[in-house]
């Protein structure tokens, strides 16, 4: 939340770290996604805000490779090269991380492997040296405090019977240890109260640095409190209708959607 | 047919698999009162063992083939079946490892089976069955310190004929069903052992069976005592190699537990399961049960199933002593053309017997996988409990999985629980974990094995591990 950082963005126009060009998608033969540009650039955080059914979600999802997304045109690239030719798996290991709205049950997979399987898979692809199991704990426990998680939580299967904050926490703790350098956070924030919000942006911020950047997709500004963005993009009827600083959140706060959506039509 | 036909001696080098080259001691195939006769000649068996086999062979002859499984399979010609295989020895029985064929200690190297140094480093005494006679036993003197007697069955026959004698046949009588009788006739080896009163068994006891010569049936007898207070924690491996006939392997497995014993019996079962069309693979019609003969016994059957093409098998417990407890653990892997009808029974006949089922079936292909399973708690037995679990997961929408629990409950103070599921692997799931960075092979492995986690925590750890590496192997290429 560095004043120079966003000194350095201005100043210096680098290439930008993801740069999403007039995607079209369809999901179930339905237009969904009508022509998205976004532009990220390293340091910066960006807010995608919108009604249901905007097609938040599916940025997020076609964005980080799941299955079952029509890409009718347009292009998204990560770091320069093509996002979309990508497996899954490449993608997160290259650096992209998105933080599940509904974070999936995973019975009798236990949370500290997948993490450390994660992890360890991560640093491969940077040439580190795997984790043992020692030293992945040492490294997990710090994060764990910070996100007040209780280290039992290591222990259970993933998800597995978590209260839905829970689940958000564990999210946001897989992304403090993955480090990736661009997390797409899908409605972290729904479902939170207002202490487990503040320990998720506090995860968040801490996260925040000049080689690193955020897409915050979210229903209300309420987060946007916490973890103040550089840029708000109002998404509508699969198009990005607005964007601008944040006041933006703030005006939409005010005015709600449908000042936006009558805009649009206008 | 009436003597061993030494032209019949085989020697000829494969392609295929990895068969070992060594001559081998068949008899030509067909099945009559003169081959059991010889296989006990051979075996040098007393009269009452003769006696048995002769009984069961006779008994076998009114039977009929059983088809209520929910098994297809072209029918088995046993009258082309040979039905004894010895590896043709210099002399007599190898007295030490360096007396054993060394492409016999080939074949078993490249099974990984701990022989020399690396056995007594992995605290594993191996009796390793080749076909059908034992080759290479270890560890007998530190086990004959302790009292314990692990050795081939022939063995047993030759030096503890009252122990076979007193049990041989008191869990799984000659008349059991179609299998067992015609292993009661023509069995040629197996595992004999006994764990005397009181003592703990110093090491995991482990067998590798492995059939290797064509065409001919293997029907181990595997036999374990555990006297009274005593404790033994058996392993059972087995594999075979690549070849295009379907092979039939009958086993029969007894356990006994007196007073507070306690016998462990793990299986990883990788039998060669055919190739993706469904060519070959081996039939496994196998009979496994103990009995808790005594009060607050307790028997434990552990088992991971990857290979056979058709896999035949419910380890059973009859829950005869007070208090005693039975338990069933099961991960049942069926790809391709593979099935498997598997399951349990569970005989309360004692009062306060308690006993757990937990199957866990995995199909992925074309793979059918049965969970069939009985509880049955006898009048006598006052307060039983039983629960079930079972759980299916489908890898895809051309394998299937069923389930068929009965239940018989003549005891109005038993407690019998059950639970059933069955799901598919979750595109939600798969994604999750790529998306943290993990390939889709790695993925399907953790979420299965996270299936299976019940089950795998009861297995030895070195055999936990060789669980999951046989899972991965068998389940590669189940989810595009």
């Amino acid at each position: 939340m560095s004043g120079t950082r966003d000194t350095a963005a201005v100043s210096t126009p680098a290439a930008a770290l993801l740069e999403v060009r007039d995607l079209h998608v369809r999901v179930g033969g339905q237009a969904v996604l009508k022509g998205v540009s976004l532009s990220v650039r390293a340091g910066e955080v960006h807010a995608l805000m919108g009604p249901n059914g905007s097609g938040k979600s599916t940025l997020a999802f076609v964005l980080a490779g799941r299955p079952g997304y029509e890409i009718t045109s347009g292009s998204a690239s990560f770091e320069g090269r093509d996002l979309l030719t990508l497996a899954p798996e490449d993608r997160a290991r290259a650096g992209l991380f998105l933080g599940f709205q509904y974070p999936v049950e995973i019975p009798g997979v236990n949370n500290a492997y997948l993490l450390k399987a994660a992890l360890n898979a991560a640093r491969r692809e940077r040439g580190l040296t795997e984790l043992d199991a020692f030293e992945f704990l040492s490294l997990v426990r710090a994060k764990t405090q910070l996100m007040h998680i209780d280290e039992s939580f290591l222990g259970r299967a993933v998800n597995e019977g978590f209260s839905g904050g829970e689940k958000k926490r564990n999210e946001i703790l897989q992304m403090l240890v993955l480090e990736p350098k661009l997390a797409l956070l899908d409605e972290t924030d729904s479902g939170l109260d207002i202490d487990a919000m503040r320990i998720v942006a506090n995860g968040i911020n801490s996260l925040r640095a000049a080689d690193r950047s955020i897409v915050l997709v979210t229903h209300y500004q309420r987060l946007l409190e916490y973890v103040v963005p550089d840029f708000v993009h109002v998404l509508a009827g699969g198009r990005i209708l607005r964007s601008g600083d944040r006041s933006l959140a703030l005006e939409l706060e005010r005015r709600g959607y449908d000042w936006i959506s009558g805009q649009a039509a206008a | 047919m009436s003597t061993v036909d030494l032209d019949a001696l085989v020697k000829r080098s494969y392609q295929h698999g990895f068969v070992t080259d060594i001559e081998s001691d068949t008899v030509a195939p067909g099945l009559d009162e003169d081959v059991v006769r010889l296989i006990s000649r051979k075996k040098r068996e007393p009269q009452f063992l003769l006696d048995w086999r002769l009984k069961a062979l006779r008994h076998w002859y009114g039977m009929r083939e059983p088809h209520w499984a929910q098994l297809r399979y072209e029918p088995i010609d046993y009258a082309a079946i040979s039905y004894y295989s010895a590896p043709k020895r210099k002399g007599d029985a190898p007295k030490s490892l360096a007396d054993v064929d060394p492409k016999l200690l080939a074949t078993y190297d490249r099974l990984g089976v701990p022989l020399h140094e690396r056995a007594r480093l992995a605290g594993v005494a191996v009796d390793a069955v080749f076909d059908s006679v034992s080759v290479a036993t270890t560890f007998k003197d530190k086990l004959a310190a302790a009292g314990v007697v692990f050795c081939p069955f022939s063995e047993a026959v030759q030096r503890h004929p009252a122990l076979i004698e007193q049990y041989l046949g008191t869990v799984v009588p000659y008349t059991d069903n179609f299998y067992a009788t015609l292993n009661s006739a023509v069995f040629t080896d197996g595992s004999f052992v006994y764990v005397p009163r009181g003592v703990r068994c110093p090491m995991e006891l482990s067998t590798y069976f492995r059939i290797n010569a064509a065409n001919t049936g293997q029907f181990e007898r595997t036999l374990i005592i555990a006297d009274a207070g005593s404790y033994v924690s058996y392993l059972e491996g087995c594999t075979a190699p690549m070849r295009d006939e379907n092979q039939l392997h009958a086993a029969v497995v007894e356990l006994i537990a007196l007073d507070d014993a306690q016998i462990k019996y793990s299986t990883v079962q990788n039998w060669y399961p055919g190739d993706e069309q469904g060519r070959g693979g081996i039939f496994n019609f196998v009979t496994k049960r103990g009995e808790c003969r005594g009060r607050n016994a307790r028997i434990s059957w552990t088992q991971v199933e990857t290979g056979s093409a058709i896999t035949w098998k419910y380890p059973s417990c009859i829950l005869r002593g007070e208090n005693s407890i039975g338990e069933f653990y099961s991960v049942a892997t069926t790809n391709h053309y593979q099935q498997a009808d598997t399951g349990t029974k569970m005989i309360h006949i004692g009062a306060n017997t308690r006993s757990t089922i937990i199957s866990k079936g995995i199909s992925a292909g074309h793979g059918q996988n049965a969970y069939r399973g009985l509880v049955k708690i006898m009048p006598s037995a006052t307060g039983a409990r039983n629960f079930t679990q079972c759980d299916s997961l489908l890898m895809n929408e051309h394998c299937g999985a069923h389930t068929f629990p009965y239940l018989e409950v003549r005891n109005s103070s038993a407690i019998v629980e059950h639970e059933a599921s069955t799901s598919r692997i979750s595109e939600e799931q798969l994604f999750y974990c790529r998306q943290r960075g993990i390939s889709s092979e790695d993925a399907v492995n953790m979420i299965v094995s996270g299936f299976c986690r019940s089950v795998f925590k009861e297995l030895p750890m070195e055999f936990a591990v060789e669980a999951q590496n046989l899972l991965a192997v068998s389940l590669e290429g189940a989810v595009g």
